[in-house]
């Protein structure tokens, strides 16, 4: 059972996050995006072996964070919230 | 005779409590402190189980936790399989049975299968497989191979506790090591948590010498106890440390013995130190399984805690010099013994009263039904009625292998050692290879070093030296006769040869090609010899062939501690509605459906299906009262609360006029359809999502991960108040009427609340929210009140009923009068490639210009097929039954048959007294009038494609 410091909670044991997908896939807007573009933004994953920045997010208080942990050591780097001003 | 109790000592027995018990139907007497395996011992009973595969006889190995082949099954309240005997008190009135024999171990009517052996060998199962036919042997092989039988009947107790617990120094085992560190830990001002799998701790120091600070070693270890228990440190005997887990996670099962359930911990340290001893290892020579052959240690343990001299002429051969001193003890307590050597030279000083036989070792054993004499590699003959040996010292470090810590071998050890350092974990003592107590004080001290320095100083060793000289002993290839390498999984060096020869040598392959420490003891006794004799056959070193992955648990775990409290309703608990009473007291029949415990129906009739049919046909008549509290009612409240929503739906919200409600698809980034539900607009910057009941965590979650990703904290706030409000629909021809005799304090005039608009009234002082919206095809009102003030609001709604014939209904009636409209449920008429499109909602998709959840996915090749899924009406030939659902419409194509979709939903339908069906079929569309086959089962049947909705198309009675 890994522990996740969840940015407003502090350390939790795993099973109180989900997993949100990989950090920095931004989101191509419109119906012009090339479908390459597009099914890359839905399938296509780094699977880093090594350092993984990842978007996970906490269900218990429901904060959505930035997680960078190693995917061999199971060691947790860094977790910091979403800045959350991305609203004009 | 040969083993027996002596008349005096035994530290951990009590005398003056004799206990019985019974063992294969004959009576075992023994003392309060007794193992059942100390007890047999005692009572000279020699064949205590026959082995996994060839039924050979099995005596007791050892003391502890490696035991191979003293397995029981524990019958009565706390029936336990394949428990070991050497680590299971004796207890009055307890039955146990030996494993893998009938009728009894001694009288096994299966033991002829050893004259067989040599047909089934290592893979026997495997290549039965492949030639000539696995299923001609499997009934045969099943009932006569394993080991203990499970109970079918028994019950739990009860629920196993679980504790999580939090501790700066976590020590695993109370031997000289464990104890050691532990009280330095706490002199250092760690709290301390100390965990030992025997009953009482001290370890090796419970048996072999040992003087500390000047005191005898038993005087140290119950200070050093007490000590620990003074300062509230946490001392757990009988608890196993399983395994170790992500970040240091280590779990722990304890065990209790007065009929509770065992209880599994789950201890978070900051520093784990693990003093958990070493594994005594077999010797190889031929018939090395023979009952009366132990472990010389465990021989020497039994003699010291439970007074029992396994034998009167005893052999005890070794490799190394831990087992001098038992050679020494045996002979001082009277027994003849003779102890034989491997090394010629660099020996200690031979045992006094015993005979020392050098630079010798043991070709092989004799006896039938246990060993009666030995035959040295000389070929020295001696009659013996016990052989112990010492093959070496296996250091137990599966958690320190768990925790992916590298091992590095020691020549001169012979032996696995831990090898670089993982952090927040020690290994110390003889884990750590250690022999010594000056040597495990020694590597004590700095177990807890990340944390603090102790000013204490070590215990200091004031006794006898011990040495660890050793010459390896590994079994060696074309030795002659039948050595057993694992005593549990009857393997053999001549099934290890037959691996290497069909090149299964990597250390992974011989352990699933010949079983080789898969049993339930997990090779504690037998991997290390076996992978030594592949290195022998193979040409390589021990490191070089490795281990294999050590992985927990450590020992066998009931499943009931792993369980808890997770069991029966508890597995996957349901929600209930807050009026369950009350609908319970109306005659409700409750089902599951997403999560949530509701009426399928109000039991009407004793035959449910009538009941189903009488309510549907009731509620088209004049009017019904459905309980809808489980409908999502999530808040989205902001200055972008209309931006958001309409990112969010398919359909565009933000035209919505307050006070009005819209209904809408939710789709996926792949334009998958995920949930539909109507969004109310409560006022400019407030919108209630009301999603389906079983989507409404899940609608939640995506709100708040579009809110917090890209429109920000700022923007809009989301609160899910689901369970905040009940919601009492009444729907129906007459339920305006019925409305109106509740005085909500407002206008029910069509003019005022229209179709698709809210209201607002109060009930008994409380605000209710009045929907005016329809799954029923009927007018329809939802009133949404305060939970807690449903009761009285749904008892006025069925007395005030009485006059119309308001009928109560459960979900399934409203599941025909939603399939009689053709109104879909998501996950039932929909897939998970059903696009808003192929449900004939093509709107949004052609019109709209803004962006929205799903969109880019409803432009692609896939989502432009002209051959699509859509969503069909069927209709069934008159007089005929209702569809199956899940029938497939089938087509011929080349001769061949294909599916061109499927039934989603079907049903009687009471009101038009013919069935109603949906169905997803490949172009249906464009399909109506056209009858296609269904096939269900193998039988063909026709159905005509139709427009979904099969009741009231012009939708005229919404407003009736
Ligand atoms: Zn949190």
């Amino acid at each position: 059972m890994q522990l996740f410091p969840c940015p407003f909670c502090g350390p939790r044991d795993e099973t109180e996050f989900h997993y949100g997908g990989d950090a920095g896939n931004v989101r191509p807007d419109g119906i012009d995006v090339p479908t390459d573009r597009w099914a890359g933004y839905l399938y296509l994953r780094g699977n880093p072996k090594g350092t993984a920045r990842e978007i996970w997010v906490h269900m218990i208080c429901g904060e959505f964070f930035v997680m960078e942990r190693d995917t061999v050591t199971h060691k947790v780097l860094s977790s910091a919230a979403l800045d959350g001003e991305h609203a004009a | 005779m040969t083993a027996s109790r002596l008349a005096t000592g035994g530290s951990a027995i009590d005398r003056s409590r004799p206990i019985r018990f019974s063992f294969d139907g004959t009576i075992v007497q023994g003392f309060a402190g007794d193992t059942i395996a100390s007890a047999l011992l005692a009572g000279d009973v020699a064949v205590v189980g026959r082995s996994f595969k060839y039924h050979r006889p099995r005596g007791i190995w050892g003391a502890g936790v490696e035991e191979p082949n003293a397995l029981v099954d524990i019958g009565g309240s706390r029936a336990t399989p394949n428990t070991r005997a050497t680590t299971e008190p004796a207890r009055d009135g307890l039955v146990a049975k030996s494993v893998n024999a009938t009728p009894s171990a001694l009288a096994d009517r299966n033991a002829f299968l050893d004259r067989f052996a040599r047909f089934i060998p290592a893979a026997f199962y495997y290549k039965t497989f492949m030639w000539p036919d696995w299923h001609r042997f499997e009934p045969r092989i099943r009932a006569m191979a394993g080991l203990g039988t499970v109970d079918a009947d028994w019950t739990s107790p009860g629920m196993a506790d679980q504790i999580n617990h939090h501790c700066d120094v976590l020590v695993v085992g109370a031997g000289p090591a464990g104890l050691a560190a532990a009280r330095l830990a706490a002199g250092a001002g760690l709290t301390v948590t100390l965990v030992d799998d025997q009953q009482s701790p001290g370890g090796s120091l419970g048996y072999r010498a040992g003087e500390i600070d000047g005191k005898p070693a038993a005087v140290w270890v119950k200070e050093t106890i007490a000590e620990l228990a003074a300062g509230g440190h946490l001392i757990l005997p009988s608890t196993t440390a399983l395994g170790i887990y992500d970040h240091n996670l280590v779990g722990l099962n304890q065990r209790h013995f007065d009929g509770r359930p065992d209880t599994l911990w789950r201890v978070r340290p900051r520093q784990i130190v693990l003093a958990t001893g070493a594994i005594e290892r077999p010797l190889p020579f031929a018939n090395n399984d023979l009952p009366g052959i132990m472990s010389a240690d465990a021989a020497f343990a039994y003699l010291r805690r439970h007074a029992v001299l396994v034998g009167r002429r005893i052999i005890v051969a070794t490799n190394n010099d831990s087992a001098y001193e038992v050679a020494g003890a045996l002979a001082e307590a009277s027994a003849e013994v003779r102890l034989v050597d491997i090394r010629r030279n660099g020996t200690p000083a031979a045992p006094a009263n015993a005979r020392l036989i050098k630079g010798r070792s043991l070709a092989s054993a004799s006896g039938k039904l246990r060993v009666d004499g030995v035959t040295l590699d000389d070929g020295t003959r001696f009659d013996a009625d016990c052989v112990l040996v010492s093959g070496g010292w296996t250091p137990t470090i599966h958690l320190f292998g768990q925790a992916k810590g590298k091992l590095a071998w020691s020549d001169a050890r012979a032996a696995f050692l831990p090898g670089d350092p993982v952090d927040g974990i020690a290994v110390i003592g003889a884990a750590a290879g250690a022999v010594s107590l000056s040597e495990v004080f020694a590597g004590a001290g700095p177990a807890f070093a990340p944390l603090g320095q102790t000013k204490a100083p070590l215990p200091r060793s004031t006794g006898p030296k011990a040495t660890g000289g050793i010459l390896p002993a590994w079994p060696i290839p074309g030795s002659k006769g039948r050595i057993w390498i694992d005593y549990q999984n009857d393997v053999t060096v001549k099934d290890v040869e037959l691996a290497a020869r069909e090149n299964f040598v990597s250390v992974e392959h011989l352990k699933r090609y010949t079983t080789l420490g898969m049993a339930t003891d997990q090779g504690k006794t037998s991997n290390l010899p076996g992978l030594a004799l592949m290195a022998g056959i193979t040409g390589r070193t021990v490191p070089e062939v490795g281990t294999t992955t050590y992985r927990p648990p450590f020992t066998p775990v009931p499943l009931a501690s792993f369980a808890g409290a997770r069991v029966g309703e508890l597995m996957a608990p349901v929600r209930r509605l807050p009026l369950e009473n009350v609908h319970r007291a109306n005659g409700a029949v409750f089902q599951e459906y997403g999560g949530w415990l509701r009426p399928a129906h109000y039991g009407g009739y004793a035959d449910a299906e009538r009941s189903i049919a009488d309510e549907a046909l009731r509620a088209r008549q004049s009017v019904a009262l459905f309980d809808g509290s489980t409908l999502g009612k999530i808040e989205v409240i902001g200055p972008q609360a209309a931006a958001f929503v309409d990112f969010l739906y398919y359909n565009t919200m933000s035209t919505l006029k307050p006070g009005r409600c819209r209904y809408g698809f939710m789709l996926s980034e792949n334009g998958v359809v995920f949930d539909d539900g109507v969004l109310v607009r409560l006022g400019e910057h407030r919108f209630v999502v009301s999603c389906s009941s079983s989507h409404v965590a899940a609608v939640h979650a995506r709100l708040e991960e579009w809110r917090q990703d890209r429109f920000g904290r700022g923007a809009v706030y989301i609160h899910n108040a689901t369970s905040d409000m009940a919601t009492l629909t009444v729907s129906g021809p007459n339920s305006r009427k019925l409305l109106k005799a509740l005085g909500l304090g407002l206008s029910l005039g069509d003019a005022d609340l229209p179709h698709m608009a809210i209201a607002h009234g109060s009930y008994a002082g409380d605000e209710v929210r009045i929907t005016r919206v329809s799954f029923t095809g009927d007018r329809s009102y939802e009133i949404s009140i305060r939970a807690d003030r449903a009761e009285p609001l749904w008892a006025h709604l069925r007395k005030a009923g009485q006059a119309f014939d308001a009928v109560a209904i459960g979900l399934e009636a409203l599941m025909i009068l939603r399939a009689e409209k053709g109104f879909i449920v998501i996950g039932k008429d929909t897939d998970g490639t059903t696009l808003p499109h192929d449900l004939g909602v093509d709107g949004p998709r052609v019109k709209r210009q803004t962006e929205f959840v799903g969109r880019r996915s409803l432009f692609t090749e896939e989502a432009s097929r002209d051959n699509r899924m859509q969503l069909v009406g069927l209709a069934v030939p008159q007089g005929e039954a209702p569809l199956p659902t899940g029938a497939h419409g089938i087509k011929r194509i080349d001769g061949r048959l294909r599916s061109q979709g499927f039934v989603t939903s079907s049903y009687q339908s009471p009101t038009l007294g013919r069935p109603v069906a949906l169905g997803l079929i490949e172009r249906g569309a464009t399909r109506h009038g056209e009858t296609i086959d269904i096939q269900h089962l193998g039988k063909i049947s026709k159905a005509t494609i139709t427009a979904p909705c099969a009741f009231d198309p012009a939708g005229e009675r919404l407003h009736a």
